[in-house]
């Protein structure tokens, strides 16, 4: 793990819908930075603002003012985009959400695959990556299942393989355990940290989840939309 | 990877039931067309299996096949002696309608110049042309009937000593050949109470004038057969077919002809034309614009479906979208659905086509220029009906499957 390289600098993010008497602002000058290979935990209650700083970080969601550069490129200045963002999703953003959201007709190698085939990866390598990431993730005796066939665990673990396999530079996962039981739950929570320490890729995690905290290497604390907190975990595992 | 494929082997039975609905509309479209077909050629088949160069009907008409036609026989003589005409026979065409086995028999009766004609340009596929001046006939085999079968017409029993196949009338109904005695024969067949009545009247009129009564032997002719009656006229016939010397000059005998001011002269593909423009052309208008409805309800309901698939689709077109899909990547699979079931459908209507329209009652001819049209007609409403799906699926943001 190299904790000094700049993964992302967001700078005064800032997100607000609506206009007007309507205008409701999800999130008020936000800045941090994470560095990669960084495990951060993404806290606060329902509506603190932490869906719209992932969907913001993960460029599926327009700023209205604030700057966030990923490496060394300017990504978004205010609402104008300087990259093309569908691109830089597929190159270097990967997404855990709280539901898998496998495509249903597609089995679970071909999930993960699909991911590395939509960015040029050739289909014969494609599979061989997907392989290994689902035997990295020990689902590699459900390679040719559907997802309907897989157990809430095993689709979260394609998942995760899936957001992995473009060897992003970021991965965002939306509450990844909220489906999940405590036992399973953690079990992704490490995956995130194995992954993070042994690739350098930066994982941000929003959760609810308290109970698999010292997984985290940082806690980011929000609430009305606001960044209340930011400090190191102290109740960081071994 | 082909997403289109596989989203159609998860959804295979809905997906094929689709394409077999298609199809079957496709198949009706198919249909249209071949019964056109059809008709251009049932109308036109006379015209070009009887081989005449001119025809030549009642002055003003149209001929035989649009409207009534008569003129008298011995126009085939003078036929005969204008330069260039090789040979002149008569030719007579009517519908009868008459019982045979407990069953309603319609056909078009066809009188043949025998020994000129025998029939020997009928495609026969069992028995023997006309061997004989009287009491023959050779049938179409969708009149059901079967050599040797007896057919009693007018006074006269006919035995069937041929059978063709794929002769019908415009009308649809099978053609059966006769010489053109017997024709005329079964057309102005009279009974015996009708004869009676019809001497009587020639007595009676007789009577009334000078004639009658200072020369009473024409009072006893009036007892005689019509066609023992100088001063009445013989039985008509519909046309007089006309085959020209080989080399002749076709339009100087048109010519010669366009001048005699009791007939009307048309060419064979004139007489072609008249058929088409004439009778088969409201019959075109309408199939067309029934074809037409179909293509287009056919597209409508293509277009539903597809729209339908891909709504079912949203949500991972979203998690396409957010994983960094091209574009590309969700039009092609929208777009190769449609295209697949375009192609399914086409092919379904093609075989289950093949099979279906012999049985039809009317002929349904199928052409290979047909079927390529309808294929593109089918590409081209595949892609436009994916038009709908696929401006919804450019809709939807990738943030929609996080919400």
């Amino acid at each position: 793990m190299s904790g000094s390289t700049i993964t992302i600098d967001a700078l005064g993010l800032t997100k607000v819908y609506g206009s007007g008497n309507a205008e409701v602002v999800a999130m008020r000058d936000v800045s941090f930075t994470l560095s990669s290979g960084e495990v951060v935990a993404l806290l606060g209650p329902s509506g603190a603002g932490k869906s719209t700083l992932l969907t913001v970080v993960g460029l599926i969601n327009t700023l209205t003012s604030g700057k966030l550069t990923i490496g060394n490129d300017l990504v978004t200045d205010g609402p104008i985009a300087k990259v093309d963002l569908r691109s830089y999703r597929r190159r270097f953003i990967g997404y855990v959400l709280q539901k898998a959201n496998l495509i249903p007709f597609l089995t679970a190698l071909e999930n993960v695959q699909l991911a590395l085939e939509i960015n040029d990866v050739p289909a014969r390598t494609a599979r061989a990556r997907a392989l290994e990431l689902l035997q990295y993730l020990g689902v590699d005796h459900r390679v040719d299942n559907l997802p309907h066939m897989l157990s809430g665990g095993e689709q979260q673990r394609v998942a995760v393989a899936r957001a992995l396999a473009n060897r992003p530079r970021l991965v965002l996962a939306d509450e990844p355990t909220a489906a999940l039981d405590s036992v399973r739950g953690r079990q992704v929570m490490e995956l995130f940290r194995s992954v993070a320490h042994e690739h350098g890729t930066t994982v941000l995690v929003a959760t609810h989840d308290h109970r698999a905290l010292d997984v985290f290497d940082r806690i980011l604390e929000m609430e009305d939309g606001v960044l209340q907190s930011d400090h190191r975990n102290s109740e960081k595992a071994g | 990877m082909n997403l289109a494929v596989r989203d159609i082997r998860h959804n295979l039975s809905r997906f094929s039931l689709t394409a077999v609905g298609i199809g079957m509309l496709l198949m009706i479209v198919m249909g249209m067309g071949g019964i056109y077909r059809g008709l251009i050629e049932e109308a036109t088949l006379l015209v070009d299996k009887i081989g005449a160069d001119l025809w030549v009907v009642q002055y003003g008409t149209r001929g035989p096949f649009a409207e009534i036609s008569r003129i008298p026989r011995n126009l085939e003589d003078r036929l005969r002696a204008v330069p260039g005409v090789r040979q002149a026979r008569a030719f007579a065409t009517y519908a009868v309608q008459r019982e045979f086995r407990d069953k309603p028999l319609r056909m078009q009766v066809q009188g043949l110049s025998w020994p000129d004609d025998k029939g020997e340009w009928l495609p026969l596929i069992a028995g023997r042309r006309l061997g004989a001046a009287h009491y023959e006939m050779i049938a179409d085999k969708i009149l059901g009937l079967q050599l040797g079968d007896r057919l009693t017409l007018g006074k006269n029993h006919f035995t069937v000593v041929g059978i063709t196949s794929g002769m019908s009338s415009m009308a649809g109904d099978g053609l059966a050949f006769f010489t053109l005695l017997d024709a005329l024969e079964i057309q102005y067949d009279y009974s015996g109470e009708a004869v009676r009545l019809e001497r009587k009247a020639r007595r009676s009129r007789l009577a009334r004038i000078d004639i009658g009564n200072t020369l009473p032997t024409f009072l006893e002719r009036t007892e005689l057969p019509s066609a023992s009656l100088p001063a009445i006229a013989r039985p008509p016939v519909s046309a007089v077919l006309v085959q020209l010397e080989p080399g002749a000059d076709r339009d100087a005998v048109l010519a010669t002809l366009s001048g005699w001011t009791d007939v009307s002269v048309f060419t064979r593909d004139g007489q072609k034309e008249l058929l088409l423009k004439g009778v088969v052309d409201r019959a075109r208008r309408q199939l067309g614009l029934f074809r037409a409805l179909l293509i287009i309800i056919s597209a409508v309901i293509m277009a539903l479906i597809l729209y339908t698939l891909t709504l079912e689709k949203l949500h991972d077109i979203a998690m396409l979208k957010l994983i960094g899909a091209r574009n590309s990547v969700i039009l092609s699979l929208i777009l190769q659905q449609a295209l697949l079931l375009g192609l399914l459908g086409y092919l379904f209507a093609f075989y289950l086509g093949q099979w279906v329209f012999p049985r039809f009652p009317r002929r349904v001819v199928i052409m290979q220029d047909d079927l390529l049209f309808l294929a593109l007609i089918v590409a081209a409403i595949s892609v436009l009906s994916s038009a709908l799906g696929i401006w919804k699926a450019m809709r939807v943001e990738p943030n929609e499957v996080v919400s």
